[in-house]
């Protein structure tokens, strides 16, 4: 057990104080804007400096962090609750605490940017909204659970405060409750959750149960000791990650994103498409080192198939923000993809570079549904560059950056995976994921610039509307602008081609994995020798010697396809980039006659693969089914149950009112009678005249008198 | 006691005895008449009856004059009964017309 709190000399408790401190300012914030909102001048400005204040902060403790402590972790823990002895004399403590290492502190600083450039935009895109105070004040509250998340260092906090994102989502998709589209998205989002953090609850009593810890430092220390080990560790895994399976819109459970569009635009640039949704993602990281390779490798399919279901729907849709939704979708598959075959930091840079660009892409969208008076279907959208020039530029960047173009962001990480993916099909033999990783990559880029050209290029379609588009306020492109030069490489990198030597991959470092040897990725069994109390670790133990270490394994594996990866996924953006010039811009394919002759490909998409009329007819018609069978058996076999001991009671009762009435009853008049015949004797001596009752008194005294007498 | 008798000398019996002839008619009266002053006056005997006794006991007894104070207290409360008594028995009067007591019974049914 770690000690209960860890101070020392290095300035550290500092950090822990701020990132207190970076954590509370929100809830601050919210418990202000909720109890004493109506008060408050100026709400948004309130919020949205107290964002802005803990994006200092935060900056502050990722510089401070990451760059000048050498420690890798600053850990701050305290015992919650001691649930004494269980059987076998061990005393089963809950602790809790946050802790500070280079991915936490660079979570902070995304999270508190995109959340304090959120909360800006919002300034200009919500300023005449009904319930404005109460939208900054969910904001605050989701900056709050968020970051909670993020620093959470164990499992329990970390449900926790999952649990809180998932109730402020909900509560923000709702924001617009009138509108029973909203509140009802708001709920299927709130469902389709629950489902996955049901299997994440379960994998955590696992771990629980197995290792008596919450802390990711005690359950990694127990498995490494062996306590968790076999089938049941891979299950926990593969429980923990279906919490991410939900949070992350993962396929099966992806279908609740695409509705949370619903929720106001700079919401979901924020929740969800660059925070919330990567808090799956950042699940994953997290507990990366407690996945054994049948998890990882669960992991990175579920991850790959979500990546291309989702970028062939984007392909399809009309509505702007439903395209960028099924993009965030299948970027964040990228992601979990790449966790799974192991590119633990590309999946992690990927999630820092998407967060930038594609909440500037959700709040470039807002940008331009404002403009259009909350017109989203892009089929009555065009020409919209000359008017509105910081917008389509900024977007043209992200787009350049999501669909992987040299010299973004967006290049860098999504290379990293890429080459991830190819070097985990060489080393395994899985060559369907890097297959479908570079098929993404043109569909990206393809249904990227559709969106770029159907929005921005050609002639309005709706020209009383275009006659009123103009650029946005300053304050929701500030954000914009922010965002766009976040997206450049520059920050990430200084060699725009290969980010391995950049500041960030090297703070970024693929925790060790402490699951059993035998249960890692075939390259990476033979490490480790002095863990070689099991049969596997012997069998390992042997060609240790000659076997190179893992990580050279897999560094030469991606050395060796990195320079032709790379060309090939450029090749395939560029590709994308031009068939939809060539479709959409050029006009040299007709788009319609391309549907035509795909006609059921095409219907098929449209129509998102028929997901949720697959769930509606299996689990929501399930649901109902059973909840009909229910409502039978209530309505048949248990109100039976009740009315027959009902009419048990009541002839029991008869049979009791009989013998009340005769038996009862008889005796207390009998009683009653008796009573009374004395009482008729008696009352013959009560005349009501005093005279009378003055001779009984004195008659009385007599008596007394000579009962009394003394002889 | 006889030779008291056979002096005449008046001692406590013999007040007493007057007492009890008092407290009787007094007893008498109040149960046998039916006019509420008849029984007023019968009220006024059984009190004086028993002035006579604290006298006596305070003359042949050895009570100093606590018999005498009493007797004292009990003519001024007799006064005042009377008086209130009166009151009520003219009130009773003007509002039902008679002074039978046997009559005067309202609070009844």
């Amino acid at each position: 057990m770690s000690p209960i709190v860890q101070m020392d000399p290095f300035g550290k408790s500092t950090l822990i104080n701020l990132a207190m401190a970076v954590l509370f300012l929100p809830l601050a914030g919210f418990v202000l804007l909720i109890f004493f909102g109506k008060k408050i001048p100026r709400q948004d400005l309130l919020e949205t400096g107290i964002l802005f204040a803990a994006l200092a902060l935060s900056i502050y403790i990722m510089v401070q962090k990451v760059f000048f402590l050498t420690v890798p972790k600053i850990d701050f823990t305290f015992r919650w609750i001691d649930l004494g002895s269980v059987i076998g004399g061990q005393s089963i403590p809950i602790d809790l605490g946050i802790a500070i290492d280079n991915i936490t502190a660079i979570m902070l600083v995304v999270v508190t940017l995109i959340s304090a450039l959120v909360h800006l935009f919002s300034l200009g895109y919500m300023h005449d909204d009904i319930r404005y105070s109460r939208y900054y004040a969910y904001l605050g509250f989701f900056s709050f659970s968020m970051l909670g998340i993020v620093l959470a260092n164990n499992l329990l906090m970390m449900y926790v405060f999952w649990e809180l994102v998932g109730i402020s989502s909900y509560l923000l998709i709702g924001h617009w409750y009138e509108k029973k589209s909203a509140s009802d998205a708001g709920k299927k989002a709130f469902i389709v959750n629950r489902v996955g953090d049901v299997g994440f609850f379960i994998g955590i009593m696992i771990v629980y149960t197995s290792l008596h810890t919450f802390l990711f430092s005690g359950i990694f220390s127990g498995i490494a000791n062996g306590q968790l080990s076999g089938t049941l560790l891979t299950v926990a895994g593969i429980l923990i990650f279906c919490g991410a399976v939900g949070k992350s819109a993962q396929f099966p459970l992806h279908v609740w994103l695409p509705d949370a569009m619903e929720g106001p635009t700079p919401v979901s640039a924020l929740i969800h498409a660059a925070t919330m949704v990567a808090a799956g993602v950042y699940l994953v990281a997290r507990v990366y080192p407690m996945l054994t390779a049948e998890a990882l490798t669960v992991i990175a399919y579920i991850g790959a198939i979500t990546a291309f279901i989702s970028a062939t729907i984007a392909i399809t849709q009309n509505d702007i923000k439903k395209v960028l939704a099924y993009s965030t979708i299948s970027q964040l598959g990228y992601m979990v993809m790449a966790l799974g075959v192991g590119a633990f930091s590309a999946g992690f840079f990927h999630l820092v570079t998407h967060a930038a660009f594609k909440a500037g892409l959700f709040l470039g969208s807002g940008s331009v549904i404002y403009a259009m008076h909350h017109e989203q279907d892009m089929r009555q959208m065009g020409g919209l560059r000359r008017k509105m020039p910081i917008t389509y530029w900024s977007f043209v960047i992200f787009s350049l950056s999501i669909a992987g173009i040299p010299f973004t962001s967006g290049f860098l990480s999504k290379d990293s995976i890429l080459a991830g993916t190819l070097a985990y099909g060489m080393l395994t033999g899985n060559y369907l994921i890097p297959i479908i990783g570079y098929a993404v990559v043109f569909l990206t880029a393809t249904y990227m610039f559709r969106l770029i050209i159907m929005t921005f290029h050609g002639e309005p379609k709706d020209h009383h509307k275009f006659e009123h588009a103009k650029e946005s306020p300053a304050v929701m492109t500030i954000p914009l602008v922010v965002l766009a030069a976040l997206s450049l490489f520059v920050f990430y990198s200084f060699n725009p081609f290969n980010p391995d030597k950049g500041w960030f991959l090297q703070a970024v470092v693929k925790p060790e994995s402490v699951v059993p040897v035998a249960q890692r990725y075939g390259w990476d069994q033979v490490e480790e020798p002095q863990a070689a109390n099991t049969v596997a670790a012997n069998l390992a133990a042997a060609p240790a010697t000659r076997i190179p270490t893992s990580s050279q394994v897999y560094e030469e594996a991606l050395e060796k396809i990195h320079y032709s990866g790379l060309a090939l996924s450029l090749t395939l953006a560029l590709l994308g980039i031009f068939s939809a010039f060539l479709i959409y811009q050029w006009k040299k394919i007709d788009a319609e006659k391309l549907k035509q002759s795909v006609k059921p490909v095409y219907t098929f998409l449209l129509n998102k693969w028929y997901f949720d009329e697959l769930y509606n007819a299996t689990v929501v018609g399930g649901t109902i089914l059973v909840s009909k069978i229910f409502s039978w058996f209530d309505s048949k076999i248990i109100d039976g149950i009740v009315n027959g001991a009902a009419s048990l009671a009541r002839v029991w009762s008869a049979l009791s009112g009989k013998f009340d009435n005769y038996a009862v009853d008889g005796l207390v008049n009998f009683s009653a009678w008796f009573t009374g015949l004395l009482g008729s004797g008696i009352r013959k001596t009560q005349t009501g005249k005093v005279q009378t009752y003055i001779v009984f008194a004195l008659l009385g005294v007599i008596i007394i008198f000579f009962a009394f007498r003394s002889f | 006691m006889s030779e008291t008798v056979m002096s005449l000398h008046v001692g406590l019996y013999h007040f007493l005895i007057v007492s009890a002839i008092l407290f009787s008619l007094g007893i008498y009266g109040v149960i046998t008449r039916k006019n509420a002053i008849m029984v007023l006056m019968g009220i006024e005997l059984i009190l004086n009856s028993a002035n006579i006794n604290f006298i006596a006991f305070a003359r042949f007894g050895l009570m100093n004059l606590t018999g005498q104070v009493v007797a004292l207290f009990v003519i001024i409360l007799a006064a005042a009964e009377a008086a209130v008594l009166l009151a009520i028995v003219l009130n009773i009067f003007q509002q039902l017309n008679t002074v039978n007591v046997d009559e005067v019974d309202k609070l009844k049914n």
